[in-house]
């Protein structure tokens, strides 16, 4: 058993920490959520630049790769600055599901302007009548001469209007809900057959309401044949999320604490107030349980599917949760200050709110977890 | 970083299971698993098996006859003892008194008392709390005065547990009245066949008696038996403290109780389905699942972070509070499952000896005592409010 980190992982932890330090300040996260993409251009490159949109490839896709926990360690950072680039969408998602499936063609004509920063990918999963369940698929591809034509509709797809090309799930055969006849289509979103309606998200990002008319898509990997890959590709979100909650939980309970002991009331520190310390030693307990979890998804992303899907589910759950419950408890303890866009502990609730919302809700990974088969 | 246990660790944890399997009675894990009541003899038999193979200090260093275990050994010890139905070490002589006596004690005491809590000649109980004092120890008010060679002690300890099987019992007693409340304690041994001694039970809302009341009435205790200096009893206190917390998130115990309940639930009807298959309450047991995931890692966190030696400090009260929320969760559940068969008060079942047919299932007779009983776990060891505000102090600056 051992927590700590080696070197390799120190240095990204390192170069993540620095740069949110020092380029991801509240006022200059401001200034990046202004810019036309909705996230820091600049910022996205030198993130390319540093290697860092590399590190979940596998080498022979040009990556380093890096696993659950070179993920945990970057998200957490990532986290902390509330970054706003599409790091998850196009990396982790959309890069990993086709570093997963594709052929040697299509990852060699794709990931290395995904690694380079230069093409965003967005993985459209979700549908508006599926909830949180990715095998809910109701979109169809058809066999049109030597290709596919998908039709449906896909709903809040991360960073879904500014990618340049979209990974997208579509029922082969099989019927709706099963894991079977799932395949994935790479799609051109500037075709005709394309709509997107691109929104900001109440936590800052971009997603958008994506449908599909007859829309040209190449298959990525297998027909029908997908469910695997897709579930370990979002296994790997999940545990980016989890991470970056806890790195939002960091700093919510960093300013919380920060402001229990400078915010005057009544002559004292309002941090003299039992009630209000023993919130935010809950607040403290809630934040180290989802850095166990954290570590625990991070740590099982290797592991054989089972394993890995229940304590992936538990950790999203637990995350949800205590994840909502710092959110609301810093928000109440900054009193009216709390409610202001222009504090910046309102922003990290509402992303640790949100997060909750970002591929399957602690109810929905709770009962997924009560489910799934034991490990023997 | 790797969540997985080392080869070694493996091969340890494998030699405590073939221990467990021939060492540790069968009756006795029968009486755990079932929740019935178990005897002085129960425990001292298995003190005994333990002793015998060299386990029983586990905190103490080998020179003591202890095993010099590391945390994770520690840890892995446990979990193996609770997954198998061992009843936890009575922890008052072994890893209370008996760390400090070796921290402070003389020669002459290590001499005389370490190896009668080894065979089991002496079973200790503790006299840390008075009826004025719970958590707050620094207000004992129990007087020792100063009389030759002897102290003469006045006062009352209280929930003593299992101070009626006790022959010794080590007390906080005051014993200089006019400095600051930390400052004028000490830490005395007592036994309690001495003249003065009294012992009555408390019985608890569970109907059982495991903890008691201790009445000392002009009790004549040897200077000899004064630990560390007079008036430093503090330091010897806040040290055992600093054991009680070791394996204070008891996830060996809460993984037991968590098998017991998922048995129970699939062997409990409710309108013709099994119990486990209700969503609602599958559901609770997800959640209360999960949580003791995230604490089982917390608890992997903190002792490899101790591993390399020391004990750990407040992080252990967040183990506390966690720990003992989960534990009272499962067994409410458990309490829960078994429905309107939770009612029947089978103050007797719980015995080894009853033979009678029993109300309801033949599990569901403990499982409500049990929920009331386990009430105590927020309570003692310092309440959690109080291991809150050490937290709030100790971590976060307060």
């Amino acid at each position: 058993m051992d927590f700590t980190l080696n070197d390799e992982q120190r240095m990204l932890e390192e170069t993540a920490a620095r740069l949110v330090r020092e380029r991801y300040g509240f006022e200059q996260r401001r200034r990046h959520a202004a810019e036309p993409t909705g996230y820091g251009a600049g910022i996205w490159a030198m993130m390319a630049e540093l290697g860092l949109t590399a590190v979940p490839f596998p080498e022979g896709d040009g990556g380093f790769a890096g696993g659950g926990v070179e993920l945990l360690v970057l998200h957490q950072q990532f986290g902390r600055g509330l970054t706003l680039e599409p790091y998850l969408a196009s990396v982790v998602l959309g890069g990993g599901l086709l570093s997963r499936l594709g052929a040697d063609a299509q990852r060699e004509a794709v990931l290395p302007q995904v690694i380079a920063g230069e093409t965003i990918l967005a993985l459209a999963y979700a549908e508006p009548s599926g909830g949180y369940d990715p095998f809910w698929i109701e979109t169809k591809a058809e066999r049109a001469g030597d290709g596919w034509r998908l039709s449906g509709a896909k709903s809040v797809v991360l960073h879904g209007d500014g990618a340049g090309r979209l990974l997208v799930t579509a029922r082969t055969g099989g019927g709706t809900g099963d894991g079977d006849g799932i395949s994935v289509f790479l799609v051109d979103p500037t075709q005709a057959g394309v709509g997107v309606r691109g929104y900001a998200t109440i936590d800052g990002l971009r997603a958008a309401e994506i449908t599909l008319d007859g829309a040209a898509g190449e298959l990525v990997g297998p027909e029908g044949a997908a469910a695997d890959a897709l579930e370990a590709t979002l296994a790997a979100g999940c545990v980016a999320l989890c991470a970056e909650a806890v790195g939002a939980m960091e700093q919510a309970c960093e300013l919380t604490l920060d402001y229990l002991k400078t915010r005057q009331q009544f002559g004292a520190p309002i941090g003299r107030n039992q009630v209000l310390q023993h919130r935010m030693v809950d607040m403290r307990i809630a934040l180290e349980q989802a850095r166990s979890m954290a570590i625990l998804a991070a740590c099982s992303l290797e592991a054989d599917a089972a394993e890995r899907e229940r304590r992936i589910s538990a950790a999203k759950a637990l995350i949800g949760t205590s994840g909502r419950f710092v959110a609301e408890q810093a928000i109440q303890m900054h009193g009216g200050m709390g409610m202001t866009e222009e504090a910046a502990v309102s922003h990290f609730a509402k992303r640790l709110v949100m997060i909750d919302h970002w591929l399957g809700d602690s109810d929905y990974h709770t009962a997924r977890f009560a489910e799934l088969p034991e490990a023997a | 970083m790797d969540i997985t246990y080392t080869a070694e660790e493996q091969a340890f944890r494998a030699e405590v299971r073939d221990f467990l399997r021939d060492g540790l009675p069968g009756d006795i894990s029968d009486k755990v698993r079932g929740g019935r009541r178990l005897t002085r003899d129960d425990h001292l038999r298995w003190h005994a098996a333990l002793n015998a193979r060299g386990w029983l200090a586990v905190h103490w260093p080998t020179e003591h006859g202890g095993t010099g275990w590391g945390p994770v050994q520690r840890h892995i010890f446990d979990e193996e003892c609770a997954a198998a139905g061992a009843p936890q070490i009575i922890p008052f002589g072994v890893n209370m008194v008996a760390p400090v006596i070796i921290k402070f004690g003389t020669e002459e005491q290590k001499r005389h008392y370490l190896p009668r809590i080894l065979d089991g000649t002496d079973w200790w109980c503790q006299g840390y709390s008075e009826p004025g004092a719970g958590s707050d120890l620094a207000s004992v008010k129990t007087r020792a005065v100063r009389d030759g060679d002897h102290y003469v002690v006045n006062g009352q300890k209280t929930w003593t547990t299992l101070g009626q099987h006790a022959n010794m019992i080590f007390c906080l007693v005051r014993t200089d009245a006019s400095v600051k409340p930390q400052e004028g304690i000490s830490f005395l041994l007592i036994d309690m066949d001495t003249p003065g001694v009294t012992v009555r039970p408390i019985i608890t809302l569970d109907g059982e008696h495991e903890v008691n009341e201790v009445f000392l009435d002009d009790v004549r205790v040897p200077v000899d038996n004064l630990v560390g200096e007079e008036n430093k009893g503090w330091t010897c206190a806040k040290y055992l403290l600093t054991y009680e917390r070791t394996g204070i998130a008891g996830v060996g115990m809460a993984k037991a109780a968590l098998r017991h309940l998922k048995s129970v639930a699939r062997r409990q009807e409710r309108c013709g389905r099994a119990l486990i298959d209700d969503p609602i309450f599958r559901r609770r047991l997800a959640e209360v699942e999960i949580d003791l995931m995230a604490l089982e890692m917390t608890n992997l966190r903190v002792v490899a972070a101790v591993q390399g030696g020391g004990v750990p400090g407040a992080e252990s009260s967040i183990l506390k509070v966690r720990g003992t929320e989960i534990r009272q969760a499962i067994t409410d559940l458990l309490r829960r499952a078994v429905g309107p068969y939770a009612l029947p008060f089978q103050h007797e079942a719980l015995e080894s000896g009853f033979n009678e047919e029993p109300v309801g299932p033949d599990y569901a007779a403990p499982l409500a005592p049990q929920y009331f009983n386990r009430r105590k776990l927020s309570i003692y060891g310092g309440s959690n409010e109080i291991q809150k505000n050490i937290v709030a102090k100790m971590i976060l600056g307060l």
